[in-house]
């Protein structure tokens, strides 16, 4: 029997998800007016006539949330060209204007991809630039909406320059809808047009989910899934979903399309309000603001600067690794920690892929590694190679660099590491045959087991009293010959 | 009585609006908003296939505001002029339902 982290779905079923993410932008102020766009403040200090939709006031797009727009939507693989703003009209109290300026048939970016690290790709539609909302707390009544006596509105997120990402309804696993997400978080991250963190509302996931006969290709009735906090909570949303759904068609009931509220802390959600249609909201193109027409020249600097995708980082990576000795997982670990780049240098120095990658990752992680350098790395791996350290050396030598930036063989000789030469060793080894005379029968003329548990206890013996200095590959050979008569 | 727009539609279109009209209100507008239509009607059927698509009457793109913080408005002042405050918020009905 297998056991699955992955939640699975009953036999004859598949999930459909596409995912609608939030991103706030990290600019110094909001969208359309320069009221400061930070997280925390007092309630309603960051608020002017603009962003409270007073009459007469008037819009001014900031320049700076339309480079991270575009920056993002080259990132993801998007083609860049003219848009507009466009104004959604609906009524809501977090919306003081009464519509939300956003972006409708002319979105900034479109048609883009994030390839995950398994070789999947999911599909991006648009990713389109709009305000977000102010932010409403409901009091009274025991904490139930329809006891509430009122509510609160507090208008310093009323404004904040977003991005929306729509991905396709392409995403077949709850694996892959987490590693889309924690993809465009990295992304996010590297091109640094956002701090993405969930915990604070400045990346928020909408999931569409829907299910349907595996192997069928329709699309059938969705619900919105709303109020994720976290990508865990992204799975475990999109798992009851999908299990309600299935639930409702195995009783020859079909589900209602509408928005549903995840409710955490007791595991389930409940709906919400049906979804007004796209008509109802009246878009229409934004009077107030011109045009957004980017230069090629433009797109091509943003191209320029754009920092390696982590797809790309890996594929680099990969080339330079037998696939058959190093896995996927651990090319992505070395990405996701940044050091692939440091790997890749090491290797043009000389040094044996697969001992680089693999000291990597099992000794280097740390979050500081920015002291140790290529070359440096390379003449430890190559030390490792040659036998002039032992394993047990090497980390330690390693972590010293990481904590020194220090070059390893003058690490080596400080602490007294020299290859043990080989004459030394074999007089120790006799030694410690003879002391242990039982144990070296057992190894000699012992089945499988028994060979493995001695030389488990003679390395052990001979590192102990080498503290550390003898190499494991040598004394195996040694013992191997000694055994052979 | 036009039959560029129905009663319906405009009962729809107030709700939309949060609007509560009497029903001597609804047959007025339904009669205003239908001449408005036929008006629009009008122009539609002129001949503008030369003429590209136009959302503003400048031939302005691109004008952008710096990334720099301004004042933001006093928020004692702000919330004197609501209807209702409370804890430095203002204080609206109960809202049923998620925002869209």
């Amino acid at each position: 029997m297998t056991w699955l982290i992955e939640p699975t779905l009953p036999e004859g079923w598949e999930l459909v998800v596409g995912l609608e993410v939030h991103v706030e932008l990290a600019t110094a102020t909001k969208l359309f007016c320069g009221c400061a766009n930070q997280f925390g403040s007092e309630p309603n200090t960051n608020i002017c006539p603009v962003c409270l939709g007073l009459p007469g006031s008037l819009p001014v797009i900031n320049g700076t949330a339309v480079k991270y727009a575009m920056q993002l939507g080259r990132a993801l693989q998007c083609e860049v060209g003219p848009s507009v703003m466009a104004r959604k009209n609906y009524f809501y109290p977090d919306m003081p204007k009464d519509y939300q300026t956003t972006q409708y048939d002319q979105p900034t970016s479109f048609d883009g991809e994030l390839m995950l690290a398994d070789g999947f790709r999911v599909g991006v539609e648009r990713a389109h630039i709009e305000e977000d909302t102010g932010k409403s707390t409901h009091v009274g009544g025991g904490g139930r909406i329809n006891d509430a006596v009122h509510s609160l509105v507090d208008y310093n997120r009323a404004g904040v320059p977003l991005v929306e990402i729509v991905s396709h309804p392409c995403l077949d696993t709850i694996e892959h809808a987490k590693a889309y997400v924690s993809g465009l978080r990295d992304i996010l991250l590297a091109i640094a047009v956002s701090d993405a963190r969930m915990e604070e509302g400045s990346m928020r996931v909408d999931a569409n989910v829907s299910v349907r006969p595996m192997g069928s290709e329709e699309l059938r009735t969705r619900c919105e899934l709303k109020n994720i906090n976290s990508i865990r909570s992204m799975g475990r949303a999109i798992e009851y979903e999908a299990l309600r759904q299935i639930d409702l068609y195995s009783n020859g009931e079909s589900p209602r399309q509408e928005t549903r509220h995840w409710d955490e802390a007791a595991g389930r959600s409940t709906p919400g309000r049906s979804k007004e249609d796209a008509d109802d909201y009246r878009y229409f193109q934004e009077p107030d603001l011109v045009r957004l027409v980017p230069s090629a020249a433009e797109i091509a600097t943003i191209d320029d600067a754009m920092p390696a995708r982590p797809s790309a980082r890996r594929t680099a990576l990969r080339q330079l690794v037998p696939a058959a000795s190093v896995s996927v997982d651990v090319i992505a670990t070395l990405v996701d920690r940044g050091q692939d780049e440091l790997a890749i240098a090491a290797i043009g120095e000389g040094a044996d892929p697969e001992k680089v990658v693999t000291r990597l990752q099992h000794d280097l992680a740390v979050d500081d590694f920015s002291k140790i350098t290529a070359g440096a790395l390379a003449d430890l791996i190559r030390m490792e190679t040659t036998g002039e350290l032992t394993a047990t050396q090497v980390k330690q030598v390693l972590s010293e660099m990481v904590d020194t930036g220090g070059e390893p063989g003058p690490i080596a000789e400080s602490r007294g590491f020299e290859a043990m030469p080989t004459d030394d060793l074999a007089g120790i080894v006799d030694q410690l045959i003879a002391e242990h005379p039982d144990e070296w029968t057992r190894f000699v003329g012992g089945d499988d087991g028994d060979r493995k548990k001695m030389q488990g206890f003679f390395t052990g013996e001979i590192m102990r009293s080498t503290r550390g200095q003898a190499d494991g590959r040598a004394v195996a050979e040694l013992l191997a010959q000694r055994s052979a008569g | 009585m036009s039959d560029r727009i129905t009663r319906d539609e405009v009962i729809h279109v107030a709700r939309l609006a949060r609007l509560e009209l009497a029903p001597d209100e609804v047959d007025a507008f339904t009669e205003q908003l239908a001449r408005v239509l036929e008006h629009a009607a009008d122009v539609e059927s002129l001949e503008v296939d030369d003429v590209p698509p136009t959302s503003h009457p400048l031939p302005l793109v691109n004008v952008f505001r710096a990334d720099e913080i301004t004042p933001s408005i006093d928020r004692d002042e702000v919330l004197a002029q609501a209807p209702f405050a409370e804890d430095h918020m203002f204080r609206v009905p109960p809202v049923l339902g998620e925002e869209p």
